[in-house]
């Protein structure tokens, strides 16, 4: 077992944990946060997206003990005082979303992809999204989510 | 997909990572660990121990070495793809790492991990074959400095001895044009086929991802051009010295039949 530091949504914790623990389990089974989910389990999905330090990364393929002292932001840490982050608002105003399994890693890559460039094209949208899959194909709202988070004009 | 338990190690510098690669014959380097733990997770590898160099800060840089550029083996795939000395003087780099899998792989895979993993399909070992790049490495003797063309020995296999860290690699700057055409059916899929192609000292180098079991120079082609053929005749020697596998996203023949075409559209757009 090793100990680790580490901040999720601002929080500090610390754990004993074993090196082949992966973050997303350190996260859900450990700290009992689930709202990142475990989609595919072979880093092709996504939907287990978190923040480390602010930039997007699949916790699937990242070890607990790699997180030592990282600051990490899952879909709990986003919405402040009632209030939901721009991402999530956008996301839930142009309906970017059908089952929902998928848009916890959606929107972090989103909010990533947007600290990155803050003004992206819809093709840059669609290649910065390209590390997460939605099964009910859900893009076309996605991308809208996207440019209305980002202030664009959206089109008809 | 939980991997086999293994003992876990931070290191603190390469001389240390070194040492604690030296305690187990099973143990295995990890830096972003985008290669690696896919494996672990599928047992594919199953290492007793892990050496973490991913808090060797200087390990990751980008540094204008007169002639050439030196990268350091943790420079992450996002780094390099957004780096401006890269992207002014070794553009083919710059581009080819942002075609890696997707931005979270490429916010923790590196351009070290990504050249000692040696897999014929990844994108990086074929253009750093192309470049005639040279791979700086550290072991238990001290340093030395291995050619791309000597690096890469067989299937996920390399010169790397089991207790070696690959700690710089240098990329000549260019002075005329290089592309790297990669062919893929899916977002974020690995190359069914791709070609480096580099026109450098008066001649046309070229090298080919998964075509083989390591990334290989297409020699004929490169001997085609020198002896003043054009694109189209080059490219139809693409299949000496290689041999394409066969798997669910190509058969050898398809394979062979789309690094032809790939290498002549490479060609062209050298040209153009």
């Amino acid at each position: 077992m090793k100990r680790i530091g580490l901040s999720v949504n601002g929080s500090p914790h610390e754990l004993e944990v074993e090196p082949r623990e992966l973050l997303v389990y350190v996260l859900r089974e450990r700290l009992g946060m689930t709202g990142t989910h475990v989609g595919c389990d072979t880093s092709s999905c996504g939907a287990c997206t978190v923040l480390v330090d602010g930039e997007s990364v699949k916790s699937c393929t990242m070890l607990g003990v790699q997180a030592e002292g990282r600051s990490i932001t899952t879909i709990e840490g986003l919405a402040s005082n009632g209030e939901l982050h721009p991402v999530q608002q956008a996301f839930h105003e142009q309906h970017g979303l059908q089952c929902g399994f998928c848009t916890p890693g959606f929107v972090l890559a989103t909010v990533s992809l947007l600290e990155e460039n803050s003004s992206p094209t819809e093709d840059q949208i669609r290649e910065g999204l390209e590390g997460n899959l939605c099964r009910c194909t859900g893009y076309h709202n996605i991308v809208r989510a996207v440019q209305a988070a980002a202030g664009k004009e959206l089109p008809a | 997909m939980i991997p086999a338990a293994f003992d876990y190690e931070l290191a603190g510098n390469i001389d240390e990572a070194i040492s604690l690669l030296g305690q187990s014959g099973e143990a295995k380097l990890i830096a972003g660990g985008h290669s690696l733990l896919p494996l672990m997770r599928l047992r594919f590898a199953q290492p007793d121990l892990l050496v973490d160099i991913g808090r060797i800060d200087d390990l990751s840089y980008v540094r204008d070495a007169g002639d050439s550029i030196a990268v350091g083996a943790m420079t992450r795939h996002a780094d390099v793809a957004a780096d401006p000395l890269l992207g002014a003087d070794c553009g083919i780099l710059a581009e080819t790492a942002a075609q890696i899998g997707d931005p979270q792989v490429r916010h923790r895979g590196t351009l070290g991990g990504s050249i000692a993993h040696a897999d014929p399909a990844s994108d990086l070992p074929t253009v750093l074959l192309a470049l005639d790049a040279e791979f700086d490495v550290r072991g238990p003797a001290g340093d030395r400095t291995i050619a791309a063309g000597d690096f890469f020995t067989g299937f996920l296999e390399s010169a790397l001895e089991p207790t070696d860290v690959l700690t710089e690699v240098r990329v000549p700057k260019l002075d005329g044009p290089a592309t790297y055409a990669k062919y893929n059916r899916r977002a974020q899929d690995w190359a069914t086929v791709a070609v480096a192609a580099v026109q450098r000292n008066g001649g046309t180098a070229l090298a080919l991802t998964n075509m083989a079991a390591t990334p290989v120079r297409a020699l004929g082609v490169e001997q085609a051009l020198a002896d003043g053929a054009d694109a189209a005749t080059a490219a139809a020697r693409v299949g000496e010295g290689t041999n394409p596998p066969s798997d669910t996203n190509g058969s050898a023949e398809y394979r062979a039949h789309l690094a032809t075409v790939l290498t002549r559209r490479a060609l062209e757009q050298l040209s153009a």
